[in-house]
């Protein structure tokens, strides 16, 4: 990337202490995120326990107040809050994230492949929209008040007012209307139990364009409008006028310093940019039908499945907390000035 | 330039040191010609939110028999033989099934015209509940129907569905920012004011909301409503559970304001003078950056318009028989509902215009606040 080049820079001691403070943080919030999770696992009026129970006696049998008894202590439930706490922590950290009723499954071998495609479309998401946003808002920017100028806004400022969910309607609509595809879910019904093969391949591409467009519009329309206002200020600086006076090229002009400045904010809006593309990915995969954990989170909660939805919640939210430090370490590797803000220097 | 042009030019430039800060937002505000066309817009949709009764041309639960699904009326202003009508008029129109596909097509019915009628009398209704009256805008006689917008799988009007819808789409924006506004000043207001160990633990909370992915956590919410709350309750919960998530942001522009302006000389002065820490903020800090306040707040009206659309439309936000245009959308949710009734997404277009209006506007007054900018 441009803004790496220049003679390589060996990591300072404050960037260092930087990062671990930052890492310090996020194991913090990811604890706090545990306690909210298992709140919410203990919200719902009664316990996992009279839920066990009522299947037991819908099931026909008669339960004992010996067995119940003996459920509770097998389950811990007449232990103190702060224990109970620290018997499900414990079993979360070994992989143990409870047994999910609606599926009938233990929740870790439901979730696995659904968080790996939640990532994936995020991540694919993030890629458009840096592949889209840069070189229009640098376009935008350079020609300010020309018609593409204009017609790059406007679109923008739709991309920002369609929610989510409408835009993956009216595209599955186009598509099925004028293509005749129907794109919902992740593959046609011919390929769903067939081995791997390129038309498969072919075929999960055709269904990922959707929510990949759908949910990467919404931040590129963001970042478009950020970078270019940005740009727009730089441009109008003491350097770039002196730079052009001096006969360096523009394209020189431009790319030197000026896009270097204003990517920054694009950097820093990574953190922002990774909740609102789970958000966004949650809602399309919704609508579309996708094998993702939003369905599976939606569902989960009108039936009340409190273990998977206190660990989709929680993988879903620590997604984004690692995705969050990233972007704040990432940003401090690339511009020297909030290292010298933030004091670490 | 003649004289006389002349003296108004240097009464105008006068006129510009001596406007107040107001004054000269307003004269930069005037400029964004898209800014004002979407004031006027967003005037005329609250002028819907309040008197939606007035616009529809039905009662919106009523169920048209032998109307499901139906498409909206064509109006026409010239008839078969050429001739212009005004007021223009709609065709009557019959349903019949399709044998093969088991569909139901609409035919217009090319000799029963039905003219439009302009503040014509129809169900009785009370102006913001006091006052009766019958007047409609627009209507057409008895026994004719019109749907402008179609109708949905009962029979139902969309058209008298959507302006009904408006009431709570635009309320729950409304709403749901003062509340969030009232948090973000106060929390914000706090944690500026005071700084040390409060402002760090403030920081430290706001900066664990923003970084929890907004929907799955308000779905969480959402879906932990009670399912025996009337509509009433519903409504508020779902505004409160709106609010919850948006105050972090602005309390994070009052902090930053305030962490800017507690070392100023105004604030010195108000302390020598014995006023307490409340009405500092409120009376002499909050209203030094009011612009900034008012563009964040008309910038996350159409954020929770968008957040309510989408939680009904999930089915976790309003419930039914109240309907906001979330609600309507549901009728919309699959891909054969809408390759057959393509107008169920109307409201979806109602939404996207109030963004829009609500973008631009703010978008201008951040442009007019800006004190740097001429």
């Amino acid at each position: 990337m441009l803004v790496l080049t220049g003679p390589a820079r060996r990591p300072e001691p404050g960037m260092l202490r930087y990062i671990v403070q930052r890492l310090i943080y996020m194991v913090i919030v990811l604890w706090l995120i545990s306690i909210a999770t298992f709140i919410i696992i203990q919200l719902p009026p009664g316990d996992y326990l009279s839920s066990v129970i009522e299947r037991l006696e819908s099931a026909g049998g008669n339960v004992s107040d010996e067995i119940i008894e003996g459920l509770r202590l097998r389950y811990g439930l007449d232990l103190p809050i702060h224990l109970r706490y620290f018997n499900w922590f414990s079993s979360v950290l070994q992989g143990n994230y409870g047994f999910s009723y609606t599926w009938q499954q233990p929740v870790r071998d439901i979730i696995g492949e659904r968080l790996v495609l939640t990532f994936a479309i995020a991540l694919l998401s993030a890629i458009v929209t840096y592949a889209v946003a840069i070189p229009i808002g640098i376009y935008s920017a350079t020609h300010q008040y020309s018609v593409g100028d204009y017609v790059v806004s406007f679109i923008g400022f739709i991309g920002m007012a369609v929610p989510n969910f409408m835009l993956a309607l009216v595209m599955m609509y186009v598509a099925f209307r004028f293509f005749g595809h129907n794109l919902s879910g992740l593959f046609s019904p011919e390929f769903i139990d067939q081995p791997w093969s390129l038309a498969k391949v072919g075929d999960l591409v055709k269904h990922l364009i959707i929510p990949v467009v759908v949910v990467g519009t919404a931040g590129t329309a963001g970042m478009i409008r950020v970078l270019r206002g940005t740009l727009l200020d730089e441009l109008n600086k003491q350097y770039v006028i002196t730079a052009r006076s001096k006969g360096v090229s523009e394209t020189t002009l431009l790319f030197k310093y000026p896009v270097r400045l204003a990517l920054n904010p694009i950097v820093s809006g990574l953190a922002s940019l990774f909740p609102a593309l789970v958000s966004g990915g949650v809602i399309t995969a919704i609508v579309l039908s996708l094998p993702t954990v939003g369905p599976m989170l939606l569902k989960a909660l009108i039936a009340q499945d409190t273990f998977l939805t206190a660990t989709l919640l929680m993988f879903i939210t620590v997604m984004t907390v690692f995705g969050t430090t990233v972007s704040d370490v990432l940003l401090v590797v690339l511009d020297p000035r909030i290292r010298m803000d933030r004091g670490v220097a | 330039m003649s004289a006389q042009a002349a003296i108004r030019q240097e009464e105008r430039d006068e006129s510009y040191y001596l406007a107040s800060q107001w004054q000269l937002m307003w004269r930069k505000f005037r400029r964004h010609r898209l800014a004002l066309v979407g004031m006027s817009i967003i005037a005329v949709l609250y002028f819907i939110a309040l008197f939606p009764e007035f616009l529809s041309t039905s009662d919106y639960q009523l169920r048209h028999s032998g109307y499901a699904k139906a498409p909206p009326h064509t109006i026409y202003f010239l008839d078969d033989d050429g001739v212009f009508h005004f007021p223009p008029f709609v065709y009557e129109m019959k349903q019949t099934l399709d044998m093969e596909t088991l569909q139901r097509i609409y035919n217009e019915e090319r000799d029963q015209r039905y003219p439009l009628r302009f503040f014509t009398r129809g169900d009785p209704w009370k102006i913001l509940g006091l006052i009766e009256t019958d007047i409609h805008l627009v209507n057409v006689d008895k026994p004719g129907v019109v749907f402008f917008f179609g109708t949905d799988e009962f029979g139902r009007d969309m058209f008298s569905r959507t302006m009904q819808a408006a009431r709570i789409s635009l309320s729950i924006g409304f709403i749901g920012v003062v509340i969030s506004f009232v948090l973000g000043c106060l929390i914000g207001g706090i944690s500026g004011y005071y700084g040390g160990i409060i402002d760090v633990f403030i920081q430290r909370v706001i900066e664990f909301l923003i970084s929890i992915p907004h929907i799955p956590l308000w779905i969480a919410l959402a879906a932990a409503l009670p399912a025996n709350w009337s509509s009433t309750q519903v409504y508020f919960g779902i505004t409160i559970i709106l609010s919850i998530l948006s105050w972090p942001n602005l309390a994070r522009i009052v902090r930053g304001k305030l962490l800017e302006l507690r070392e100023a000389d105004f604030v010195m002065a108000a302390r020598i003078s014995n006023m307490n820490d409340f009405d500092i903020i409120v009376k002499h800090l909050l209203p030094s950056f009011a612009s900034f306040l008012i563009v964040a707040l008309s910038l996350s009206v159409p954020f929770m318009i968008i957040s309510e659309t989408a939680l009904s439309f999930l089915q976790i936000g309003i419930r039914p028989p109240a309907v906001s245009w979330g609600v309507l959308l549901q009728g919309a949710q699959n891909i054969r509902a809408l390759s057959q009734s393509p107008w169920l997404l109307i409201p979806g277009i109602f939404v996207i215009i109030t963004v829009l209006s609500f973008n631009y506007v703010g978008d201008a007054l951040r442009d007019a606040a800006d004190p740097y900018k001429q």
